[in-house]
């Protein structure tokens, strides 16, 4: 904020309060004369004004009020570039109120992260803690049973874009996956039958049923060949790369719907989905334990149990 | 006082037009307010039709019942008051007739728009840019009737009620045209010509100062017209007026960075805005002293007329909203109450208890005095009215309060792992009673304003009778 801006704010914040201050001044003192009289002699279609003086009370509000404005621009900052003599920002507030409670929790933690993944799982306090993290973070769009919806992956199935195990999890969760299908239709033919030709077969991937419906035969060998186009990251027979995060088709999990239209237009006009980063949200340690909560969904916990750490 | 100025013929059709419609656009924009709340407490009724989704009717209702309702009342109230009060008839006939036409086209045009989806996403300023230009033209309209007819006036000074009136006319066009700066991409799109903190600040400038030129100073005109008049008292203390008009319409332009605590807009503005909000208390009390204390010597009225409790039952939700006003505007406060129903309470025991009872008041003086008839068709269902109201409006406002503190504190309870103890869908399940017993409070309001309605219609069917009461007052 320049000089210029600072002196302007401070200037009229003080013309504001000093000119109700002195409003209160020159309408609470009253003469004798004025006072004797009932009314002020106006009369506005047939309505009168007596002139009582201000209420004691209110004008002991008024004035307290004024007091506080003073007092408070003295000690927060508002009078322009002036940081107030207690030195608060908001920002600081944020800061130490999270480092309060990095305090608190950070031993919990430090201590769950000494535990891998995969035997975290055998404790129910951490697993508590991560399903708390996971509401608070992942339930917005994976929902609050993890079963996720269109569009945003089913996380308590064994189905898994990008891996499941506790490493794959950890770097979903750190860095995000930013999934991208193109729009492959000009690719296969740019028609309208040839896309219901390919959505077709690809259904019939995970429905061998669909294969035997109608005239489904004959659209399943039109699309056969035109298929290559799709394996460069679906993999020949369809069952995906998750180094890519290509889903399997031949599975029974459909990330996007798996109704006909659903499919016609995930070719048409392909998909991005996005997961985003977490590294900046969260500390390394609760990204330990939550993905321990999201392995835990799709793995048994050891039947034998450990004491808690 | 003397009567003997007689009174010339004064243009009351263009008043009669804007207190019907009032009356008539109350029960719609409060009809779509109580869809919305159904749809709260019950989200399958918006039959996934998109025209019918709340994100599209909520402007619509807020719309309808601030500038539709309220807007119409306050256009038709301040012809009136200006009028009688200037003791001159309105000036420039045509282009007050305009301005009603145009309202309505606004109106209408609000209606069709809104529910398609044609938006320009600042909350009460929701119009696209083509409706923006006709309120232009509407509003710079009615401030050339209003200031003409006070130019013309026979009386040396202007009354109180006028001042409000005017300040309210004069801040907003200012405020209208200075957060609706867009530029246009098609017919129906433009984009504010604001970015990022600036257009919120811009934005909530407008916003609350809407609250203020609007829905205060406007129908704080309106109080100090029909007051005095049903109450058949003088006003009680013209200094008083004169200390809170200035400070009111002095201080009420600072408010507006309270909606924006602990936010991306520097710390400074926001300490300025929650000083001015807290120094406000005291000008907003002034006009509830004011109307209050004019009954001083007539309490036993209370008793037996049903218009002047609606009026004082008005002013006392005006001083407690504008006592909880300030106190939420107080960052730690507001860090408890930003974002929850006790806004949408806060709201509403301004908007339901202030603006629409005292809306209502008025209209009851008015209706038998515009058309000529002695009084109106039934003081029972006026009474009967009064109860709905304030029975509709307790309930409103307090199961707001209780949902809206419990969103609160709910938000922020944290466990020793440092995870917040309730997720969204946990705390939104507990609101669903709240929104039930809401939703009762506005269909018991609705209620109301559809006998007032039937009250109103019945009231023109009758005789005409001119020998009714008129504004004769009697002195202290």
């Amino acid at each position: 904020m320049s000089n210029f801006w600072s002196w302007f704010i401070i200037v009229i914040v003080a013309i504001n309060l000093l000119g109700c201050a002195g409003l209160l001044l020159w309408n609470n003192s009253i003469s004798a004369e004025e006072a004797a009289k009932e009314t002020t002699g106006h009369s506005f279609d047939g309505i009168v004004e007596r002139n009582s003086p201000l209420p004691r009370w209110w004008l002991g509000l008024f004035i307290g009020t004024l007091i506080f404005a003073c007092v408070y621009l003295a000690l927060y900052p508002g009078l322009g570039k002036f940081e107030g003599m207690l030195g608060w920002t908001s920002a600081s507030q944020y800061d130490s109120e999270v480092a309060l409670v990095e305090r608190q929790t950070g031993p919990l933690f430090e201590q769950y992260a000494q535990v891998p993944i995969e035997e975290l799982i055998n404790y129910p306090e951490a697993l508590a803690v991560g399903g708390r993290l996971f509401a608070n973070n992942c339930a917005i769009c994976h929902g609050s049973d993890a079963r996720g919806a269109k569009g945003y992956p089913n996380l308590a199935d064994d189905v898994w874009l990008y891996g499941g195990s506790a490493e794959q999890i950890v770097t979903t969760i750190t860095a995000g996956r930013q999934g991208m299908m193109p729009p492959m239709a000009a690719a296969i033919g740019n028609t309208d039958d040839a896309v219901r030709d390919m959505a077709i077969y690809v259904q019939s991937l995970s429905r061998p049923d669909v294969a035997n419906k109608g005239s489904n035969a004959a659209a399943i060998e039109r699309a056969k060949p035109k298929f290559v186009m799709c394996a460069a990251c679906h993999g020949p027979d369809g069952s995906g790369n998750q180094m890519l995060g290509a889903p399997n088709l031949t599975d029974a999990s459909w990330l996007y719907g798996p109704r006909l239209e659903d499919i016609e237009y995930t070719i048409r006009n392909g998909r991005s989905g996005h997961m985003p980063a977490h590294e900046n949200l969260l500390t390394k340690e609760r990204i330990h334990v939550i993905s321990a909560y999201v392995y835990s969904l799709s793995h048994k916990p050891d039947t034998k149990g450990l004491p808690s750490p | 006082m003397e009567n003997a100025v007689a009174s010339p013929p004064y243009n009351y059709k263009v008043v009669q037009q804007f207190t019907i419609m009032s009356v008539v656009w109350g029960i719609v924009g409060m009809l779509v307010g109580v869809i919305i709340a159904a749809q709260l407490a019950w989200p399958a009724l918006n039959f996934n039709i998109p025209w019918l989704s709340f994100g599209r009717l909520r402007p619509l209702h807020t719309n309808a019942v601030i500038f539709a309702f309220g807007g119409s009342a306050l256009i038709g109230t301040s012809y009136y008051v200006v009028q009688r009060t200037c003791n001159a008839v309105l000036a420039f006939p045509k282009l007050a007739a305009f301005t009603f036409w145009g309202w309505q086209v606004v109106i209408v045009a609000a209606a069709i728009t809104l529910p398609l989806g044609y938006t320009s996403a600042k909350e009460y300023a929701e119009l696209e840019w083509p409706i923006d230009i006709l309120i232009t033209l509407v509003w710079v309209s009615y401030a050339i009737v209003f200031f003409g007819t006070i130019a013309k006036r026979k009386q040396a000074h202007i009354y109180v009620a006028n001042w409000f009136y005017g300040a309210f006319i004069i801040a907003i066009a200012l405020l209208h045209v200075v957060n609706n700066l867009e530029i246009p991409v098609s017919a129906w799109k433009s984009y504010s010509v604001y970015a990022g903190t600036i257009d919120a600040m811009v934005q909530w400038w407008y916003g609350h100062n809407a609250v203020g030129f609007f829905l205060t100073a406007g129908f704080l005109g309106m109080m100090y017209y029909y007051i005095p008049v049903q109450a058949q008292r003088p006003v009680y203390s013209y200094r008083l007026s004169i200390v809170h008009f200035w400070a009111l319409i002095a201080v009420y332009m600072w408010a507006g960075p309270h909606h924006l605590h602990y936010s991306s807009l520097p710390d400074w503005a926001q300490s300025v805005g929650m000083v001015f909000s807290i120094v406000l208390l005291a000008p907003s009390w002034g006009g509830m002293i004011n109307g209050m204390m004019t009954l001083s010597g007539a309490w036993h009225k209370l008793r037996t007329d049903p218009i002047i409790r609606f009026m004082i039952v008005a002013l006392s939700f005006y001083g407690m909203s504008t006592f909880e006003g300030p106190m939420m505007s107080i960052k730690t406060v507001n860090a408890l109450s930003h974002n929850t129903d006790w806004t949408i309470g806060h709201v509403h025991s301004g908007a339901l208890g202030w603006v629409a009872m005292i809306t209502i008041g008025a209209t009851y003086v008015m209706v038998p005095r515009l058309f000529g008839r002695k009084q109106m068709y039934s003081i029972a269902w006026i009474n009967a009215h009064f109860w709905l109201s304030t029975i509709g409006t307790v309930l409103y406002i307090a199961s707001m309060w209780v949902s809206g503190i419990m969103q609160g504190l709910m938000w922020r309870a944290v466990n020793t792992d440092g995870t917040l103890t309730f997720n969204f869908v946990q705390e939104l399940v507990e609101r669903q009673p709240f929104y039930v017993i809401r939703l009762l409070g506005g269909v018991i309001f609705l209620a109301g304003m559809i006998l007032m309605a039937v009250n109103v219609y019945k009231t023109l069917r009758g005789e005409r009778d001119t020998h009714g009461a008129d504004n004769v007052l009697q002195t202290a």
